[in-house]
């Protein structure tokens, strides 16, 4: 086999695990979008703030420990105790269902049946209040998340390859895990979203808020469900790429890389964010091996852009998204 | 009456403050203690504001003149950086330290209008070492050219000094800082024969996957990183990913410190860097910092960054700017500066090693002198080499000089093409 086929073929591997890592992001976006009609600005923000919480509690690190010395003159910084990460999680799920809680009470509620436009600044406000608060909860320096995921080159997966091309294909062990854990994301908030009360009455808000309203669907609680969900997908999303590069502030910038998958899968659809996902990771991948020779690389960050434009100008509602009809 | 009370108080406090701010030595720092970059911009701002509060609390100023330290923040973001410097051009700012390649390209001009004398250390644009053309820029002990011409003579000493056949890989942050080095290189690889692959990264840089696949397909015998930020962790860890031999994996000075390697935890170990002065704490001047600033609670920040690479480039560039400030009372014959006399310091700026040692610094940086044809000092760099288990990093060479003739050769060049453009007639100003 060509060399030039094999090592594409790696690229169009090593793009579909990718790919899964930029859905992992994007569909926190959806989960908000679909219930609530709001574009989270605040998505990758509140990544970067349940991956911040996770280490903080895992090192037993005080929260606002430099704004209390600061106060108070003391040195405090750390509890002394270290608390393991099947502890930590979940801890860190509740301080992101507590963010969901104030952010209904505090926002959202008083934001009742205003226009888009003024919901998407409140969650660009809320990105810029959330980053300043995980600064100060917890320091801006750099830190290493080790949640036990594995980390490098996938011995198998290139004995395998080896054996069949005579190339062993890179691909890394954390990425294959996001997929399986991204895999398994999917199919809870499926089986959530089906088969339970809570899951139907959040479906019900999604189609309808006016009909869902006069059956009994408490709004306000289905909004902080919802931002509960996306605070956990957040955090899911933390925790992968804050394995891949620490835990600091382009942490955040994570979302960025969800937005073209949002243009390609739509909006409102799950299966689109995981397709969407794919579809961006493996063409960015191909693009720079073949395009990279040539234009000198660093492609990446604008292909993404170039392919949701391209998409776009035909389907304008993504490849799942609901079709836009409005009569006159 | 209310309206008239407020007035006069503010035109009091304004006439008792006015004395005050004006027999007082402004050093301002165009810091990023937010945004992507900020651990980084962090530990650089603490050591730089630690080093004038000792001047302060130990020797009562410079030459008896107090300093007075101010900080805008830029996030590492040009605009604000521009901004910045336009708050604080009328307030007889000393030194600028832009701490951006980005911002200083764009402060160059306005500088040289204003008459305000910039300090960009390892960073910003290269050929500002002809003081012939950039009067009010300097940027020793070294710079971006001197870095990748220092790193071709490592490897040139462990491959006895013959590069012929090799390939060598510069990953670099898809910037103008980024960019610096490919001139040099380029020349450097024609020099010595061997084969030179460019891999730009975007900023920030945390998504690496293409680039080290890339990596992995050429083979390269060494990678060099001019990375900044995430980049350089991410790195780091798709090195160790793809089996890259760490010790065949080295960075410049801004992909060389604590906040680079520790996220990738044991995976670091063995990685080099370039280093353009000492790091830690074994230095007399700590046990002044740490009675005057350190216990007093006066450090900057949370005080955690004490020692670490990037507060110790802060705490020698706060240095580097105490003694071009001396040296300007010493020319001029006053105490109270302006910053026209304080580039007039930093023109004949001498640094030797009896001063660094007097200084509480022995050893810690080079000995240089600045010159109008010489803004860049020596250029002599040491590579370090990241300990994992010891959690440190440990100089494992000498000073290295570069390549001075080609760089200066080069700097040339460059810098009078920008005077043609400006219509400038190369000059000295003193």
């Amino acid at each position: 086999m060509p060399d030039t086929l094999l090592f594409a073929m790696e690229a169009t591997l090593n793009g579909l695990t990718a790919g899964v890592m930029y859905a992992l992001v994007a569909l926190g976006f959806v989960l908000i979008f679909k219930a609530s009609g709001i574009f989270n600005f605040a998505q990758g923000v509140m990544a970067l703030f349940a991956a911040l919480t996770l280490v903080g509690l895992q090192s037993g690190q005080i929260p606002f420990s430099h704004l209390i010395n600061a106060a108070f003159g003391t040195r405090v910084h750390h509890f002394g105790w270290n608390m393991p990460t099947f502890l930590a999680i979940p801890a860190t799920v509740l301080v992101m269902i507590g963010l969901a809680v104030l952010v209904e009470r505090f926002i959202l509620k008083h934001l009742v049946n205003q226009e888009p436009i003024i919901l998407f600044m409140a969650t660009i406000g809320l990105a810029y209040f959330l980053e300043g608060v995980g600064d100060i909860m917890w320091g801006a320096e750099v830190k290493a998340l080790d949640v036990g995921l594995p980390k490098g080159m996938s011995d198998t997966v290139d004995t395998l390859t080896y054996n069949w091309f005579g190339y062993g294909f890179y691909i890394d062990r954390l990425e294959l895990w996001a997929a399986g854990i991204a895999a398994i994301l999917v199919a809870s908030l499926t089986v959530f979203s089906q088969y339970t009360k809570q899951g139907r009455a959040l479906r019900a808000v999604a189609d309808d808020h006016q009909a869902a309203l006069s059956v009994g669907i408490s709004l306000r609680f289905i909004w902080v469900l919802t931002w509960s969900i996306a605070g956990i997908v957040a955090l899911v999303a933390g925790i992968m790429w804050g394995s891949k590069s620490g835990v600091q502030f382009s942490l955040s910038l994570i979302a960025l890389k969800a937005l073209p998958v949002l243009i390609l899968g739509g909006f409102t659809s799950i299966p689109g964010a995981i397709v969407g996902g794919l579809i961006i990771g493996v063409g960015e991948k191909l693009f720079d091996f073949f395009m990279s020779p040539i234009i000198g690389g660093a492609t990446e960050n604008w292909f993404a852009y170039m392919l949701a434009l391209v998409f776009l100008l035909f389907r304008p509602q993504g490849l799942f998204g609901e079709r836009i009809i409005e009569r006159v | 009456m209310k309206m008239t009370r407020l007035a006069a108080t503010l035109a009091a406090t304004m006439i008792a403050a006015g004395p005050a701010l004006a027999d007082t030595l402004h050093f301002p720092n165009l810091s990023y203690r937010t945004g992507p970059f900020a651990a980084g911009g962090i530990a650089f701002a603490d050591g730089y504001a630690d080093y004038f509060t000792l001047i302060n609390e130990r020797d009562g100023g410079i030459g008896g003149v107090p300093i007075r330290y101010s900080e805008c923040e830029t996030a590492y973001n040009t605009e604000r950086g521009v901004e910045c410097y336009q708050s604080i051009r009328n307030d007889s700012p000393l030194v600028l330290q832009p701490l951006s390649t980005g911002i200083t390209y764009q402060l160059i001009p306005r500088t040289m209008e204003d008459g305000i004398p910039m300090h960009t250390m390892g960073y910003g644009r290269t050929s500002a070492l002809n003081g012939e053309v950039f009067n009010w820029t300097f940027n020793y002990p070294a710079n971006y050219w001197d870095g990748a011409s220092v790193i071709i003579n490592y490897l040139l000493s462990e491959n006895d000094n013959s590069l012929e056949g090799k390939k060598i890989a510069l990953l670099y942050h898809n910037s103008a800082y980024g960019r610096e080095p490919i001139p040099t290189l380029t020349t450097l690889s024609e020099r010595y024969g061997f084969e030179l692959v460019t891999i730009g990264v975007d900023s920030p840089g945390q998504e690496q996957g293409s680039q080290w696949l890339q990596i992995r397909r050429e083979r390269p015998d060494y990678v060099v990183m001019w990375g900044w930020g995430v980049m350089n962790p991410t790195a780091i860890q798709e090195a160790a990913n793809i089996r890259f031999p760490m010790e065949n994996f080295i960075g410049v000075w801004w992909s060389g410190s604590q906040q680079d390697v520790r996220p990738v935890g044991a995976a670091a170990h063995g990685y080099k860097a370039l280093a353009m002065h000492g790091t830690g704490t074994d230095y007399p001047i700590y046990e002044d910092l740490r009675r005057y600033v350190i216990e007093p609670g006066k450090f900057a920040g949370t005080g955690d960054e004490v020692g670490s690479v990037l507060y110790s480039r802060g705490m020698y560039a706060a240095m580097l700017a105490v003694e071009a400030a001396k040296k300007a009372q010493e020319i001029h014959g006053v105490a109270v500066i302006t910053p026209a006399m304080m580039r007039d310091g930093m023109a004949n700026l001498e640094i030797t090693e009896e001063l660094m040692a007097e200084l509480g610094l022995p050893d810690f940086g080079p000995a240089f002198s600045v010159s109008c044809q010489n803004h860049g000092g020596s250029g002599a760099a040491m590579i370090q080499q990241w300990d994992a288990n010891a959690n440190e990093w440990n100089l494992i060479t000498d000073w290295i000089e570069p390549d001075r003739e080609l760089i200066m050769q080069m700097a040339m060049e460059d810098s009078l093409s920008f005077a043609t453009e400006n219509n400038m007639t190369p000059a000295c100003l003193n």
